[in-house]
């Protein structure tokens, strides 16, 4: 250990007087800076001075260059490090150097003055013997991990005290790329650094470079780190800052915890808990926003078939599932309604929360998905359920009046990228347009299934796996025009960022920022959305007996009529414009020195 | 979904009374919440009649399941009990068996039941009665048919056959595609 950290550090005495000097010099340089700004003229003289001290370490004889470039290279893995430590040691030589580089210079020393002490320590370290060797080595690793530290500091450090830094690849560059392939570790480096010189464009940009160059460049490289379609990567890039884009790119990479549900009507999770701990599983409730969750870091078992699994002491739900059943807070021996109930986690949950009162229809319109819903309700012993199996549309046709609905919309899969990476590239425009469409409609179909009147309910919950505004906001904001028989409200959850109520040009209802969104990189769920919602009133909806077809007919006729336009357009005026023309191609015979009465002027108008 | 023809009724509960004898009464009659037996396509729910009230709604190519699922006719008339049941004959058994721990794992793997793997049982069970298998936690994990009485079963060899598995909860996971619809 001692030996390895040894080798780290490069040469010990030789270095550590290198640096000393540089510390003095630190100390002194930093006076000067301030004393530069008042007095300019005398900064030639100091300038000399500094450089008989830059002299200094080069007249030592043990001091070789090459052999320190080589410690640093150990010490700092990073690129842009080495060049930042070799171009000081250019500059011990250099004598003409521009101001930049000398920044440059006081950062990294600063940056090295504590792996100094470090240097101290390990002369001591002839004396070790076996009784302090762990010590030591403790004390190394600590040191290491300083090191380590310090250095990343040192890289912010520098990025901030050097502005204008160049990060975008010069075209030259890129063709090189191009040719040779992606290099992931330094497309990776080109993104933070470009994510932070969008934090605060104003004082990092390159001069002469607009941002877009550096968000398309950004978006470039994050389409080629991660893998997503250019068009996804966009979309899921807009609803971020830059850095919080790339942390929620980060965290689809990465795995959600495994959690499962306990079944409170068959056991309790502390009794649960125990006899899987006493099979090998390491677990630990979820959180305090939940009461019923464990998260599972490790099993020993296959925790999806253990005998307590088998007997329905148990269920393996994401996190993330727990929220929507939680904001509908169904109520004992009221009728609810689950509109897209396959797998049955969110049903079962319901069921249990009502304790097998009431009734709970569980729809699923795909029949091969309602038999793990079938399956999932006889496991958990939940007596008080109906599974059937039509288009959610066609809702409240074959039975309305319910006190909630819970609709979990079938979506895009935005939030759940980590769980199914194929939603990358597998997503395109088309889908953001057609999912919503039918999610609109569900929406409208669930709400006409409350009853207004209902002593206990009358709430609708809408809930998506998606990120994307198109299918979260937009649906809520639409459904709230379209139904002024319903309001927002709190969803009552603990956790959540409220919902956007205005996006890249489109203003939502206020209300919307009572909806609630989860992200992956901050709550570490699944992406997901909820909204809660009351019904005040019936209206003539409730009792339509439109079917799935004639919704989805009129929902196109719909759609046709707003078109893209949305009516936002003034109508032509075909005669006052005849007249405006008129008058333009006048002004240009005139100008071209033609005497407009000579030409039939009606010719020249366009012909529609 | 209509109720069960009296034949059908027959049929149901005599397969029912092998497992919970006379404990059929308490299925039957439920003063408070009064369940009834609904036959869809060719399987036997046993359900809230409130519940079976809503779900006539609901038209019969669209409706799944409601409430509890007991089991199937046969293509020959006969009735099959599916472990969905297993709620209600745990609740009502009228012969048990207890396994240890080491045979829980082969009984809901499919396997019958061994002397070895036996922790206790009731004491009157006569042979090729219905019992209910419970691991010594009192999960219920299956039920089956008892091999010997239990007087017999005293004398048995720790590899003999104690209680020939029908159906136990590891066919959750064994026969999701066929149990269910």
């Amino acid at each position: 250990m001692g030996r390895r950290a040894k080798n780290k550090q490069g040469m010990p005495p030789s270095l550590e007087e290198f640096q000393k000097t540089g510390k003095k010099k630190d100390r002194k340089r930093k006076a000067e800076k301030e004393s530069r700004e008042v007095k300019k003229p005398t900064k030639k003289a100091k300038r000399s001075k500094q450089e008989e001290e830059y002299k200094d370490p080069e007249d030592l004889p043990e001091v070789d260059l090459e052999e320190l470039s080589a410690a640093k290279k150990s010490l700092f893995d990073d690129d842009e490090e080495e060049e930042a430590g070799l171009d000081e040691f250019e500059q011990l030589e250099d004598d003409s150097e521009p101001e930049v580089d000398d920044e440059f210079v006081d950062s990294d020393e600063e940056g090295r003055e504590r792996p100094m002490f470090s240097d101290n320590e390990s002369d001591d370290m002839d004396a070790i013997n076996a009784a302090n060797m762990e010590e030591y080595s403790k004390k190394l690793d600590e040191e290491a991990l300083m090191e380590q530290q310090d250095a990343e500091d040192e890289l912010l450090e520098e990025n901030t005290k050097n502005p204008r830094a160049k990060v975008l690849p010069t075209e030259e560059e890129e063709e090189e790329m191009k040719q040779s392939g992606p290099d992931l570790t330094m497309v990776r480096t080109r993104m933070l650094e470009v994510v932070k010189v969008l934090e605060d464009f104003k004082n990092l940009a390159e001069e002469g470079r607009s941002r877009v160059e550096y968000v398309d460049r950004l978006l470039k490289d994050i389409c080629e780190y991660f893998g997503y379609t250019p068009f996804l990567a966009e979309k899921l890039f807009n609803l971020f800052s830059p850095s919080e884009a790339i942390e929620f790119f980060e965290a689809n990479e990465i795995h959600r915890p495994v959690t499962i549900r306990t079944n409170t009507l068959v056991t309790r999770r502390r009794e649960l808990a125990q006899t899987l701990v006493n099979k090998g599983v390491n677990l630990q409730p979820i959180g305090p926003w939940t009461k019923v969750g464990l998260q599972v870091f490790d099993s020993q078992v296959p925790i999806g078939a253990t005998p307590e699994y088998l007997a329905g002491h148990y269920i393996l739900q994401a996190a993330s599932s727990f929220l929507p059943v939680m904001a509908l807070d169904p109520q004992e021996n009221e009728r609810i309604l689950d509109m897209a109930a396959a797998p049955g986690g969110k049903t079962t949950y319901i069921s249990a929360l009502m304790k097998n009162t009431g009734c709970v229809f569980a729809n699923d319109a795909n029949k091969a998905r309602t038999k793990s819903l079938i399956a999932n309700i006889h496991r958990l012993g939940c007596t008080n359920t109906v599974v059937c199996n039509y288009d959610a549309r066609e809702f409240p046709k074959v039975i309305g009046g319910f006190d909630r609905v819970l609709l979990d919309a079938p979506c895009s899969g935005t939030g759940v990228i980590a769980k199914d990476q194929n939603v990358k590239v597998n997503r395109t425009e088309k889908d953001f347009i057609q999912i919503p469409h039918l999610q609109k409609q569900l929406l409208l179909s669930a709400i006409d299934s409350v009853d207004a009147h209902s002593a206990t309910g009358g709430v609708i919950v809408y809930s998506t796996c998606s990120v994307a505004v198109e299918e979260n906001e937009a649906v809520v904001d639409y459904a709230l025009r379209k139904r002024p028989n319903v309001k927002l409200v709190e969803t009552g959850l603990a956790i959540g960022k409220p919902g956007f109520t205005s996006y890249r040009g489109k203003q939502f209802n206020q209300k919307v920022s009572l909806t609630r969104r989860y992200y992956p990189h901050a709550y570490n769920v699944d992406g997901f959305f909820v909204a809660k919602f009351q019904k005040v009133a019936s209206s003539p909806h409730d009792v339509s007996k439109a079917g799935a077809k004639e919704k989805e007919m009129a929902a196109d006729a719909e759609a046709e009529k707003d078109g893209l336009i949305h009516g936002d357009f003034a109508n032509f005026d075909d005669e006052a414009d005849k007249e405006i023309m008129k008058e333009s191609i006048k002004h240009n015979l005139k100008k071209k020195g033609i005497n407009p009465n000579t030409v039939d002027i009606e010719k020249k108008l366009p012909k529609h | 979904m209509r109720p069960l023809t009296e034949e059908e009724t027959k049929v149901v509960f005599e397969k029912l009374a092998n497992y919970i004898g006379r404990n059929i009464a308490y299925l039957v009659d439920n003063k408070e919440d009064p369940h009834v037996f609904r036959l869809q396509k060719d399987r036997v729910y046993y359900v809230s009649d409130r519940i079976a009230k809503v779900a006539t709604s609901v038209a019969r190519p669209n409706l799944m399941s409601l409430g509890v699922c007991f089991g199937k006719f046969t293509k020959t008339g006969k009735f099959r009990l599916h472990i969905t049941s297993l709620k209600y004959l745990a609740q009502y058994a009228k012969y048990k068996v207890w396994i240890k721990q080491n045979g829980e794992m082969p009984f809901l793997y499919g396997n019958h039941v061994l002397k070895a793997h036996v922790g206790k049982m009731s004491e009157d069970i006569p042979e090729h009665a219905g019992v209910i298998v419970f691991s010594m936690a009192d999960v219920p994990l299956g039920f089956g048919v008892s091999a010997k009485s239990t007087i017999e079963a005293k004398n048995l060899q720790p590899t003999g056959i104690v209680v020939f598995r029908q159906g136990d909860i590891g066919e959750y996971l064994r026969d999701e595609d066929t149990l269910f619809t």
